[in-house]
């Protein structure tokens, strides 16, 4: 694509977050533009599932800006950051995974879904019109993704890969632009990582701006337009993939730290 | 570690779902077959429904059978809480009793009808219902259970202790039967048993629009997984409180008809014992089903009745049958996930198709 001016979608600043005497995220600042997909990485621990906590209201931030789109969510409840655009996947999936695939996709669609509790028991024509469209618009954003062959099964019984596809299916539905992913690849073998790789292209092409935490090295350098290394809750390095992989700082970080345990 | 038995596990899922269990099969195909003859099915249960006061023409019989409507409507308004929402309440005696005495209170004191004495009870069991609700937003599972009891218990003492009002430990006697452009409806004319079809018909329909929207989508989502629930911008509180509140109102339903089939109550007719059979019949019927609630208090229902010849041996029997249910079919006898298809109806299919011949069409 030609290169356009950068919009700033996402601007973290300084965020702090403390567990009484420990500081699990320490003044770390983080730029996503739309369009990219940017990563976060680090050892175990270093406070990158933190960050994502904060950045969609489950903990509060103590210290630091969050403005999306230019506007500022920090310690925004949960609810009001989906409804200005952020979703988010999680480290070990969770689906709903007694309900179908396209009811989980409806799920997903919930604050889009606008009809009131007595339109819906009375099936008013505002609840059916409602309803049709938003089954409607799961079942392309299924087809988009490649999971409408799986649109009536229950999400328990899809394999791993599916799963996570779904999951971030959910996300997307919800009406994000910009979508977090809690290690996308976590549990997944070389074949399933290649494959999800080719899926998070696929949803940059198709315009979607992401941010994740990734433990997998090659899907990170791959797909990466610019990573942020943090350690023990401090940032300590951000660049481009070349440049991250060639870093002595981010090189010690994960080869020669003390908490190493590989 | 554990993700990679989850996938193994998974793998294996992938690899034989195409294979069809015997009972699995069994199941799809009496699920297609009642589900191509819904229509004469339907007509032919309706028949039935409404023939049956003259074809049984018993008063003990239709008793029970009202009885068990009674308690279809307060196990459909628990399984709103607990079947679909996952909240499991012990103390739903208590909304019973507040809509079984509120609205035999108005209807006895101030000369109330029916349908009016019976809106005011889930008026005001809907309005407890929320502050009931409101300890939720900060306990789960058993805790939560905990306080729905001693619910329960504060509601029992208040009627044996609030005597100006409740009449205490002497109960609400002659309460007065319904009645519709003046006729009298009881148990001898058929009239009670109409009404409680009626109301078991509306409660069932009312269920189901509800489970079948977003609503119910929700309180299926925050069953499953309430953190990912927060994550799609559910508001769990909210959605919780309205649970509690649809069920309290439901409940209340069922205890204002109990109260006049049997006109009389007092505080031990709402004690513990209610909450956990109105428990039993969700978990016996299929939790997060509303066929099961039918079959579950047809049996709990019915099943004192016709072993009355076993003396208190029956509650034994009782007991047994409940533990060989948990063993060999912990989901509920008819608390089985639908093999169907998920149902698009016709604007949706009509719409999916034009997308798709307009791609092929772009091809």
């Amino acid at each position: 694509m030609i290169d356009v001016a950068k919009e700033v979608l996402l601007e973290v600043k300084n965020i702090t977050k403390r567990f009484g005497g420990i500081v699990a995220v320490d003044h770390v600042s983080v730029t996503v533009n739309r369009g990219e997909v940017v990563s976060i990485i680090g050892p175990n621990g270093a406070g990158k599932t933190t960050v994502f906590n904060m950045l969609t209201g489950v903990y509060e931030v103590d210290e630091g800006t969050i403005r999306f789109k230019g506007e500022e969510i920090q310690n925004k409840k949960p609810k009001h950051i989906v409804e200005a655009g952020i979703s988010r996947t999680f480290q070990n999936i969770r689906l709903f995974s007694d309900l179908r695939v396209i009811e989980n996709v409806l799920i997903g669609a919930h604050i889009k879904t606008d009809y009131n509790f007595f339109q819906s028991v009375f099936r008013t024509k505002k609840f059916r019109d409602v309803e049709d469209e938003k089954t409607v618009e799961a079942i392309r954003l299924l087809k988009s993704i490649g999971l409408d062959h799986r649109r009536d099964d229950y999400a328990s019984n899809l394999p791993y890969g599916d799963q996570r596809k779904l999951e971030i299916t959910r996300a997307i539905a919800t009406g994000a632009e910009l979508i977090l992913l809690d290690e996308p690849a976590a549990g997944m073998n070389p074949q399933e990582s290649a494959e999800l790789m080719a899926f998070i292209r696929h949803l940059k092409n198709e315009g979607y701006t992401i941010l994740m935490i990734e433990h997998d090295m090659s899907v990170v350098m791959n797909i990466s337009d610019k990573i942020y290394v943090i350690d023990h809750g401090k940032p300590i390095a951000e660049g481009l993939p070349i440049e991250i992989a060639n870093n002595p700082k981010v090189i010690e970080a994960y080869l020669g730290g003390v908490h190493n345990d590989a | 570690m554990t993700e990679r038995i989850k996938r193994l596990i998974n793998k294996e899922d992938d690899c034989c779902q195409d294979t069809i269990k015997p009972g699995a099969g069994t199941l799809h195909k009496i699920e297609v077959f009642t589900d191509k003859n819904k229509f004469s099915l339907g007509l032919a249960a309706a028949a039935l429904l409404i023939a049956l006061p003259f074809i049984l023409g018993d008063q003990y019989l239709l008793t029970v059978i009202v009885k068990i409507g009674a308690y279809a409507i307060l196990a459909m308004g628990l399984n709103i809480l607990t079947g679909y929402t996952g909240l499991v309440s012990l103390g739903h005696a208590g909304f019973v009793a507040i809509g079984a005495y509120t609205a035999s209170l108005l209807s006895v004191r101030l000369g109330a009808d029916f349908f009016t004495a019976t809106l005011a009870g889930m008026v005001v069991a809907g309005l407890v219902g929320v502050v009931l609700g409101l300890p939720t937003l900060k306990v789960t599972g058993t805790y939560l259970s905990i306080i729905t009891l001693g619910f329960g218990e504060i509601i029992k003492m208040i009627a044996m202790n609030w005597a100006t009002v409740t009449n205490g430990t002497l109960g609400v006697k002659n309460i007065p039967k319904p009645s519709l452009f003046g006729f009298d409806m009881t148990v001898g004319n058929f009239g009670m048993y109409y009404l409680m079809l009626a109301l078991v018909i509306i409660t069932a329909v009312f269920c189901l629009m509800v489970v079948k929207s977003k609503t119910g989508r929700a309180f299926q989502a925050i069953r499953a997984d309430e953190m990912a629930s927060t994550m799609m911008g559910i508001n769990i509180t909210a959605y919780k409180i309205l649970a509690f509140v649809i069920s309290a109102c439901i409940c209340a339903l069922g205890g204002s008809l109990y109260a006049t089939v049997i006109g009389y109550i007092d505080p031990n007719t709402f004690n513990f014992d209610v909450s956990t059979l109105i428990l039993s019949i969700v978990i016996l019927g299929g939790m997060g089903t509303i066929r099961g609630m039918f079959v579950g208090a047809a049996i709990l229902i019915a099943f004192p009745e016709v072993s009355r010849f076993l003396m208190e041996y029956r509650f034994v029997l009782y007991g047994v049958i409940l533990v060989i249910m948990m063993r060999f079919r912990p989901q509920g006898i008819l608390g089985w996930k639908s093999t169907l298809p998920y149902k698009l109806n016709k604007r949706v299919r009509e719409e999916i198709e034009k997308t798709e011949a307009k791609e092929t069409a772009g091809d």
